[in-house]
């Protein structure tokens, strides 16, 4: 990787973006996901989250369980307006 | 961390933050705690929308004074917030929706606001992508300058700020208990240590009322679930935030493009249920789709809920409680707390600052309720 890497494709976010975040002091996935949208793009963070925590894991000195992954949320692919209307309840 | 501290802000949303560099930047020594990350409750999750528009007159005073202080904001915290000035529309289906929509006018133009009632020709000249049909219009009222912000970038700008006037914004500790010796607050305990400390602002959202009652204030708040939706980014199509109180429903385009919104859920019981529904989904999609049928194909991305913190009048709870010297509420926003944050976190620093009250921290006190005659805000949506 280098720092011009695109870790987060929907955003537009580099490896050098977010490791300045974190030296800013955002620290955890959920607080970079706040401050830079990380992981809030279509694909809803299915690559970055996890690039990102090996991140966060190389530059604090920590496992990969040691860090939350942030909220999985619905629908789990993006589904068109007209396609959830549609729907019999 | 410090044992010490003049004033302790429990809750770091926009309410926290705000008071916390206003505070600071006054020289008072202020410690905010937060239990999990800046922005994780109600801030993060909002529909991030501005309306000067009300039913009570302190609610639109509140929010007009607000939109004054969101406007020179970027240059204040010297940071940007993303505050887009596209106005609300809020749609009017009946004539008894449009009596009170009047009267609601003559008492926002009486405040100094910019806001008209408007026929159907013009709602689509406002909003295109409109059906006056389908969403059943009749007229509807436009205030120009009501618009929305980023909550996020927001508040983060007056953590920033609050920090470099010396404030503590503490994340990840929780609190666990307050003393109090006689009338007067000891400190806050947390599971991080003691603070001591004569004044506490309880800025919690719905976890307000568990904060009030370990000093055995009872506030009445209820958190009550609020499911909401975002779209990919598409073409720039439309720039009002729409709402109708009929419906139940909100959106609106964010500047990336994205199209947000929210619709009520009849049947919602009070409560902390986190969990997002399909009914919300289907819901809000058939209705968006008969207020906007162009949007058929638009793909929705992500759904989330957060809480409103419920109050008997949908009205705040601010200012200083009888009983408890130094304990007060900035809490039970009823889902409006982002877009009042700025001119209510001023009159609460006023207050403990230079102990100035005003008509506005008194008629909108927990005592208030004592009254059985309370004055209930109208226009709720989403």
């Amino acid at each position: 990787m280098t720092e011009k890497t695109f870790i987060c494709r929907c955003e537009d976010l580099t490896k050098q973006e977010i490791e300045q975040a974190i030296d800013e002091g955002y620290t955890t996935l959920e607080e970079l996901k706040c401050k830079l949208r990380l992981g809030m793009g279509p694909c809803q963070g299915r690559g970055c989250l996890l690039l990102t925590r090996r991140i966060l894991c190389q530059k604090q000195g920590k496992k990969p369980t040691e860090i939350n992954i942030p909220t999985t949320r619905p629908p789990e692919i993006p589904v068109s307006l007209g396609t959830l209307a549609s729907e019999q309840p | 961390m410090t044992k010490k501290t003049d004033v302790v802000i429990i809750g770091g949303g926009i309410n926290g933050c705000s008071l916390a560099y206003q505070l600071a930047k006054q020289d008072i020594d202020v410690m905010l705690l937060e239990r999990q990350h800046l922005c994780s409750g109600g801030t993060g999750r909002c529909g991030a929308g501005i309306r000067q528009q009300w039913s009570t007159k302190e609610n639109a005073e509140l929010a007009i004074q607000s939109v004054k202080i969101f406007e020179q904001l970027d240059k204040e915290l010297n940071a940007e917030i993303g505050l887009r000035q596209g106005g609300y529309l809020i749609a009017i289906h009946d004539e008894k929706e449009l009596k009170q929509a009047e009267k609601n006018v003559a008492l926002q133009k009486s405040l100094g606001l910019q806001v008209s009632v408007i026929g159907p020709d013009e709602i689509q000249k406002i909003v295109p992508i409109l059906d006056i049909k389908g969403m059943r219009a009749i007229a509807a009222t436009f205030c120009p300058t009501d618009g929305h912000a980023d909550p996020f970038k927001t508040t983060d700008a007056y953590a920033q700020a609050a920090r470099r006037h010396g404030a503590k914004l503490q994340t990840y500790t929780k609190v666990t208990g307050i003393k109090k010796k006689k009338n007067t607050i000891e400190c806050v305990v947390t599971n991080k240590g003691k603070i001591k400390t004569s004044t506490v602002i309880n800025a919690a959202g719905p976890h307000s009322k568990e904060i009030a009652e370990m000093i055995n204030i009872k506030l009445p708040i209820k958190p009550l679930r609020k499911e909401i939706l975002v779209t990919e980014r598409v073409q720039p199509l439309f720039k009002p935030m729409v709402i109708s109180f009929t419906d139940g429903i909100y959106f609106s385009q964010q500047e990336g493009g994205q199209i947000l919104g929210g619709i009520s859920n009849p049947n919602e019981k009070n409560g902390y249920f986190s969990d997002p529904t399909f009914f919300f989904l289907q819901h809000m999609a058939q209705t968006l789709l008969r207020y906007a049928p162009s949007l058929n194909t638009v793909n929705v991305i992500r759904q989330w809920t957060g809480y409103y913190d419920m109050t008997p009048d949908a009205r705040p709870i601010l200012g200083e409680v009888k009983g408890v010297s130094g304990f007060l509420q900035c809490n039970g926003f009823s889902g409006h707390g982002f877009m009042l944050s700025p001119m209510v976190t001023k009159l609460l620093t006023e207050y403990i600052v230079d102990g100035k009250t005003s008509e506005i921290l008194h008629n909108l006190s927990l005592d208030r309720f004592t009254d059985k005659n309370i004055e209930k805000e109208a226009y709720v949506v989403g």
